[in-house]
């Protein structure tokens, strides 16, 4: 299915990714197929250094440390992306369109991925569900070992919800401020008790 | 008859009751976690948030019916022994859970998560120096339990030392820790909260709070479970009804000029089994 076709209810998405992840709002529902690329804080360092060793352009990164044993995936959900806030920009200027995780990123990538991309929300600990939709590709920097190296996954329509569009929009942000303003109303506390 | 600590066989049978706790943990939820799921789901509003329950549940059967964990993050093992009197606590004790541990790191297959803190070199078992925590405490049977904690969650936990004064202020200390989480401990969650002891034993409290029946609730739990959802963090941080299925305090004296109070973040897998050792 060519990139945008929307089936069913979710848009599809498959990589390489275009333009089309522009037109995404933040809580819109998709699912992507195609290949992506795991990568946590130690793969993200290891590029840095030494540059990204797949083809960036329209990439999708998935920020997962998975279970494999005998050249399959046994397990493979969303890690924390939060942690590689200070480690993401490199990626989006290289032509990466969508970063997957969970728990949302820092406004610094929200600003990184305004008119180039987007952020994906995968629902976290939903490792089985995740690897029932993916096929072992092949690694690169595997000697970071199994959770830190970069896996090489077809992907097979993930259940996926649009956190951070490309236009600043940002859901978890906006859960963020309702909770504050609810947390300060509940405890008759000023704005700035809670960093 | 004193079992003589350096039985061998009483070493061999807790690796083997560890293996099988870790197993039974990994890939399946406890039922008063599924209970407690399985009823948030029914009762959410929120669109996005009940799509991401449906998943939640839809990966539990998933992993039960294929038998891989639940979660990629299978957590580091935080074990609990309960020794009858006449088990003496001997070093045999702790390698069998070390064996185990091990085992199950390759037999299930665990992923390795525990490294050397500074240098981070991982160990490649999920034993290391200290690890893992073994507490134990006296019981009728000799039984070992198993609550593999992820980093997700353990992350976002915190502890305060409050003021003596400041007892009505628990509900905003705890509702305060997920404000500052948000999505990022895989809500929904359940808090284990601890309360009093001094301020290495309200961490454990809190801890050992994640081992009891989560459909159940006291008042001050349910009213601290209330200040927690009307946040509206939802499942994930994407707004909704659900960011805590329960609370769950245990408490201890303390000191009369102390009030600690920690709060121990548990994301939706709330992940334990008991096994009862074979001797």
């Amino acid at each position: 299915m060519p990139a945008g076709d929307r089936g069913g209810e979710a848009l599809n998405l498959t990589t390489p990714l275009g333009a089309e992840v522009l037109d995404l709002r933040a809580g819109d529902t998709v699912t992507l197929s195609g290949t992506i690329y795991t990568a946590r804080d130690e793969a993200h360092l290891r590029m840095m250094e030494e540059g990204i060793p797949f083809d960036s352009e329209g990439a999708a990164v998935y920020h997962c440390g998975p279970v494999v044993q005998d050249g399959r995936l046994v397990v493979a959900g969303p890690t924390t992306s939060a942690r590689m806030n200070r480690l993401t920009g490199f990626l989006i200027d290289a032509g990466v369109r969508a970063l997957v995780g969970k728990g949302g990123m820092g406004q610094e990538v929200v600003e990184h991925l305004r008119g180039h991309g987007v952020y994906l929300a995968l629902t976290g600990g939903c490792a089985a569900l995740a690897a029932a939709r993916m096929t072992l590709k092949g690694v690169y920097f595997e000697d970071l070992g199994m959770a830190e190296a970069v896996w090489v996954i077809e992907a097979d329509h993930l259940p996926l919800t649009v956190g951070i569009d490309a236009h600043g929009g940002d859901l978890f942000r906006a859960v963020r401020e309702k909770a504050k303003t609810q947390f300060h109303q509940r405890f008759n506390t000023k704005q700035d008790t809670v960093s | 008859m004193m079992v003589n600590p350096a039985d061998p066989t009483l070493s061999s049978a807790l690796a083997d009751a560890t293996e099988r706790a870790l197993l039974e943990a990994e890939i399946r939820l406890p039922p008063d976690v599924l209970a407690a799921l399985r009823r948030a789901a029914a009762a959410e509003r929120d669109e996005i948030a009940r799509r991401e329950l449906g998943n939640i549940l839809e990966n539990i059967a998933f992993a039960e019916e294929r038998r891989v964990p639940i979660c990629q993050d299978t957590g580091v093992p935080v074990v609990y022994l309960t020794l009858p009197p006449d088990i003496g606590l001997s070093p045999a004790l702790f390698e069998g859970v070390r064996e185990g541990v091990q085992r199950a790191t390759a037999a299930i297959p665990l992923r390795p998560n525990v490294v050397d803190p500074l240098t981070r070199e991982n160990t490649g078992d999920n034993t290391g120096a200290g690890m893992p925590a073994v507490h134990v405490t006296p019981g009728e049977r000799l039984t070992v339990t198993v609550l593999p904690k992820g980093a997700g969650s353990e992350n976002v936990s915190r502890i305060g030392m409050l003021l003596p004064s400041q007892a009505k202020e628990i509900p905003k200390f705890v509702a305060e820790t997920m404000l500052l989480a948000g999505g990022k401990p895989c809500p929904p969650v359940i808090l284990g909260v601890g309360i009093g002891g001094t301020f290495d034993m309200a961490a454990a409290l809190a801890k050992e709070a994640l081992l009891l029946p989560v459909d159940v609730m006291g008042d001050f739990e349910a009213e601290l479970c209330d200040a927690v959802n009307a946040l509206g963090i939802g499942p994930m941080g994407l707004g909704g009804d659900t960011t805590a299925l329960s609370v769950k305090v245990k408490r201890a004296d303390c000191h009369t000029a102390s009030l600690p109070v920690a709060v121990n973040v548990q994301c939706w897998a709330c992940r334990r089994a008991t096994v009862e050792v074979k001797r």
